[in-house]
């Protein structure tokens, strides 16, 4: 009680409490920052031990205790890698098939968005609903006659069997269509008086609008299919035709491997592009998560 | 009466015109539709009708399908072995979705700790999202390096330096699913992370300090402001935890292959190994059909929930 009158009487003891206060604060900044490096250190130690190995030769890898820094930095299994196990080619079907989705999507998803925005006809609720209908059908009931189909199109080894399936997207539909809609009518107008078609008005109007929602229509699609596993496992039986996930799962399966320098040095691989497009991008990727709930 | 006739001519003309014009819109449109519609079709509602079809049919590839009526569900619920296989990948399914608590809890409390502004939080925030990004096929390879069973292996390692016996790890049918657990809930953190991180955006600040100035310490607040204004936002996690797990297939197929002793066999595993390893596409499909449904009455369940919760438990 005496503390407290003394806290209001003199300016000395008032500012001596600031400083307190601001000492406190202090200390729970450093409690914070300490507790945090722990954590993020937890989340990051895979990475951090995959990167150690992939740098250590096949002598050091099997030492105990382990070396979190290796000895001797060795770049060979990197080499070995790709000696190894066609990596190249993995790196190309993975890169095309990610490529011609992300594409696919983005076509299909503006053309059919624009129709249920911008275009009046009959059946739009209808079809809308159908739309968003395929959102609650899981990929699993429909995985064995899918299957199925595209081994009676004989397109099992292809890439149109790894693209085709992935081009209709109803969440890309559902946001781009959000986006259409918030154009003003009198754009429309004004392009119609200038003798302007809808395709016209689309492509120089509306995409350019939207350019943010297509931007993270696109990263999803892309990581995706470029993380896809069950599909390309199932369609995929020669080589020269798997993708990167897929090529990495049979090299480290095999009987009796124990070359775990090469391996993660091939795991290295298959996860630093999209790391190195997750720190251009970030934040945009990180708000469109936030705002859709949607991941890859 | 012939200027009457000729305002009807033109007002004819002009609706004539007009249902012309809205022909011909209709058309477009369903010209811009299409893509979207033929993938939909051929690859989304075509194999759903014809798994629910499949599921009526005694069906192991190379042969022709037969109809069996119900037998294929009889096997799944009632048979002998049959239930006690499809009982067994429920089960496991279940005992890994233990992950998904765990992993909310774990998630909150990092997201109430990145909820600051300091300097920096955007780098912590960013390593957390690390595994989040990264394909589950290359995590599951850094895994099983992890909990490599030799003493060399990561885990192992720490183990004997704090004195207690080395491990087998995956290859233990007692810790095989804990491990998959522990990796699932590393590699979901991320993501719930961003989105609690969202939801706790989403509460106005003037709430927390009418709180504090009624005396209420932080675990009042957490317990009743942050918790019930965040339910909707845990609910939707939880609905979507529930989803993945049932979808699970990738760590398990790299990782474990449903071993040892068929202790990781989930139910998306399960059906696989029924499609694609001995080729029994009628009971596949049962199992997808039944899948199909508990995925659906979920996602109902959310939709209900999301529109009709207004924050307060």
């Amino acid at each position: 009680m005496s503390r407290r009158k003394n806290v209001f009487e003199g300016k000395r003891s008032l500012s001596s409490l600031f400083q307190s206060r601001k000492f406190r604060s202090w200390v729970a900044n450093i409690l914070w920052y300490a507790v945090m490096l722990v954590l993020a250190f937890l989340a990051v130690m895979p990475f951090l031990w995959m990167i150690s190995t992939s740098l250590k030769g096949p002598e050091e890898v099997f030492t105990y205790p382990p070396r979190w820094i290796p000895k001797a930095w060795c770049f060979q299994n990197y080499v070995d890698a790709f000696k190894a196990e066609p990596f190249a080619r993995y790196f190309y079907n993975s890169g095309l098939v990610a490529l011609c989705v992300t594409a696919g999507q983005l076509i299909s998803c503006s053309l059919a968005a624009f129709a249920f925005a911008r275009m009046e006809f009959w059946g739009k609720g209808f079809m809308f609903g159908l739309v968003l209908s395929t959102t609650m059908i899981s990929t699993q009931v429909t995985l064995v006659p899918s299957y199925l189909i595209i081994q009676k199109l004989d397109w099992i080894d292809t890439y149109q069997g790894l693209i085709i399936p992935f081009i209709a997207n109803a969440f890309g539909i559902f946001m781009l269509r959000q986006a259409f809609k918030t154009i003003p009518d009198e754009l429309e107008d004004a392009a119609k008086l200038d003798g302007c078609g809808r395709l016209r008005f689309l492509w120089k109007v509306c995409i350019p609008l939207v350019k943010p929602t297509l931007a993270a229509q696109a990263l999803f699609a892309f990581m995706g299919n470029w993380n896809a596993y069950l599909w390309p496992l199932i369609v995929t039986n020669r080589q020269e035709m798997r993708t990167l996930q897929i090529g990495l799962r049979y090299f480290v399966s095999q009987e009796g491997g124990t070359e775990w320098g090469v391996y993660m040095a091939a795991t290295m691989m298959v996860i630093t592009p999209l790391i190195v497009l997750y720190f251009t991008i970030q934040k945009s990727f990180i708000e469109g998560i936030a705002t859709t709930g949607l991941k890859g | 009466m012939n200027k009457d006739s000729s305002d009807l001519q033109t007002e004819v003309a002009f609706r004539k015109g007009k249902k012309r014009r809205k022909r011909k819109e209709t058309l477009a449109a369903y010209a811009f539709l299409a893509p979207s519609l033929l993938i939909f079709l051929v690859f989304t509602f075509f194999p759903a009708i014809f798994s629910l079809v499949a599921g009526f049919l005694r069906w192991n590839l190379p042969f022709d399908p037969t109809f069996i009526s119900l037998r294929n569900y009889e096997y799944l619920f009632v048979d002998e072995i049959g239930a006690a296989a499809f009982g067994n990948a429920m089960l496991n399914t279940l005992y890994f979705m233990l992950g998904i608590p765990i992993n909310m809890a774990i998630s909150l409390c990092i997201a109430i700790l990145l909820n600051r502004r300091l300097p920096a939080v955007g780098l912590f925030r960013t390593a957390f999202f690390l595994p989040t990004m990264t394909s589950m096929a290359a995590i599951s390879v850094v895994w099983i390096w992890l909990y490599h069973p030799a003493d060399y292996g990561l885990f192992n390692s720490i183990l004997i330096q704090a004195g207690l016996p080395i491990q087998s790890w995956l290859r233990d049918p007692q810790l095989a699913m804990p491990c998959l657990i522990a990796m699932g809930v590393w590699r979901g953190m991320g993501y719930n992370i961003v989105i609690f991180l969202a939801g706790l955006q989403n509460i106005p600040g003037d709430l927390y300090e009418s709180a504090e100035i009624d005396g209420a310490n932080w675990l009042d607040q957490f317990r009743w402001i942050t918790l019930p204004l965040l339910s909707p936002t845990t609910f939707y996690i939880l609905i979507i935890g529930v989803i993945n797990s049932l979808k699970a297939f990738t760590e398990i197929d790299v990782m474990t292959q449903g071993g040892p002793l068929g202790v990781t066999t989930t139910i998306a595993y399960f059906l696989y190994q029924y499609a694609f390893q001995y080729f029994q596409i009628g009971l596949a499909s049962a199992i997808a059909v039944v899948l199909f449904l508990i995925t659906l009455i979920l996602t109902l369940i959310q939709f209900r929930f999301v529109e009709k919760r207004v924050h307060y438990v």
